[in-house]
C-alpha cells in the first residue's frame, strides 16, 4: 500500500519536471551535454526503481539531486579525471570578516563603490563580456562559486541550497552577499571600467 | 541608521525574494540618497540575469556538440 502512494507521488510526469533543475546540475560539474543527460536519465530511472525509499522527508528535489551526486561521483570514479568540485567546508567566520573589508569601512561604508555602468545590455551581446563574466565566476572562492551556482544558475531556492551545502540561513545570506559584491567588482575593473578602443574591430 | 554593508547585505536577500517589508522600506529610502547602493542593486540584478543568460547558453552550446 505504501509501495503505492510513493509510486503514486513519483510518477513518471513528477520526477520529469525536475529534469531541467537536474540537469542544470549535472551539466555545471560535467561539463559535457551528453555525459549530463545520460546522469539524469540514470537518475530518474534509479529514483523510479527506489520510489518506495522515498520517505517525503526531505523534499522531493533534495532526494534526486542526492541520487545525481551519486551518478557524478560515479562518473569521476570511472574516468581518470579528477573531481573538480570539492566538497564544502564551512565557512570560516574570521576568513569573512576580512573579505568584507575589502569593500567596506569599519564604519560600514562603501571604499570605492560602484560607479555606474555604461550599457550592459549590450554586454551580454558580446562574445567577449562572457569570457569575462566566466573569468569573474571561477575566481570566486570555490565554496562560494559552489553556493552562487546552486541559486543563479541551477535554480535551487535558499533552503535548497543550505541542505546541499550544510550552510545555515545566515551564512547563506552572508556567501551570496559577498559573491555579488566580488563579482561586481570583478566585472566593474575587467569589463565596464576598462577601455575597449577596439572592441568594434575584434570580430575581423 | 543602517549602512552601506548592511543595505547591500538587504539588496541581496531581496534579490532572493527573502527580506521582509521593513527591509524592503529601508532599501528603497537609502537607495533614494545613496547612488553607489543603488548601482550595486541594479547592477546585482543584472549579474543574476547574466548568470541565467550563461546557463542558457551553457546548455545550447553543449548542445550543438552532440
Amino acid at each position: 500500500m505504501t509501495k503505492n502512494i510513493a509510486e503514486q507521488r513519483l510518477s513518471e510526469q513528477v520526477l520529469a519536471e525536475h529534469r531541467p533543475v537536474l540537469f542544470r546540475y549535472a551539466l555545471l560539474q560535467l561539463r559535457d551535454h551528453e555525459l549530463a543527460d545520460d546522469a539524469v536519465q540514470e537518475t530518474l530511472l534509479a529514483a523510479w526503481q527506489a520510489a518506495s525509499n522515498f520517505e517525503g522527508k526531505a523534499s522531493l528535489r533534495s532526494w534526486l539531486i542526492g541520487i545525481l551526486k551519486h551518478k557524478i561521483a560515479d562518473h569521476w570514479r570511472r574516468s581518470v579525471r579528477e573531481v573538480v568540485t570539492p566538497e564544502l567546508d564551512q565557512i570560516d567566520a574570521d576568513k569573512s570578516a576580512v573579505d568584507e573589508d575589502d569593500f567596506f569601512t569599519s564604519n560600514g561604508e562603501w571604499h570605492s563603490g560602484p560607479s555606474a555602468w555604461n550599457d550592459p545590455e549590450a554586454a551580454l551581446k558580446q562574445q567577449e563580456f562572457w569570457i569575462i563574466y566566466e573569468t569573474c565566476q571561477d575566481n570566486l572562492p570555490p565554496q562560494m562559486a559552489k553556493v552562487f551556482m546552486l541559486r543563479e544558475l541551477v535554480g535551487l531556492d535558499a533552503d535548497e541550497v543550505c541542505r546541499e551545502t550544510g550552510l545555515s540561513t545566515a551564512n547563506y545570506w552572508v556567501t551570496m552577499h559577498r559573491a555579488r559584491l566580488r563579482l561586481r567588482e570583478c566585472l566593474e575593473i575587467r569589463w565596464f571600467n576598462n577601455p575597449k578602443p577596439t572592441k568594434e574591430n575584434h570580430h575581423a | 541608521m543602517r549602512n552601506c554593508r548592511d543595505i547591500t547585505l538587504l539588496i541581496s536577500k531581496e534579490l532572493d525574494n527573502e527580506s521582509t517589508l521593513s527591509e524592503r522600506f529601508a532599501v528603497g529610502l537609502h537607495v533614494l540618497m545613496c547612488s553607489r547602493c543603488r548601482n550595486f542593486q541594479t547592477q546585482s540584478k543584472f549579474i543574476s540575469k547574466a548568470a541565467h543568460r550563461f546557463t542558457e547558453q551553457l546548455e545550447d552550446q553543449s548542445e550543438k556538440k552532440l
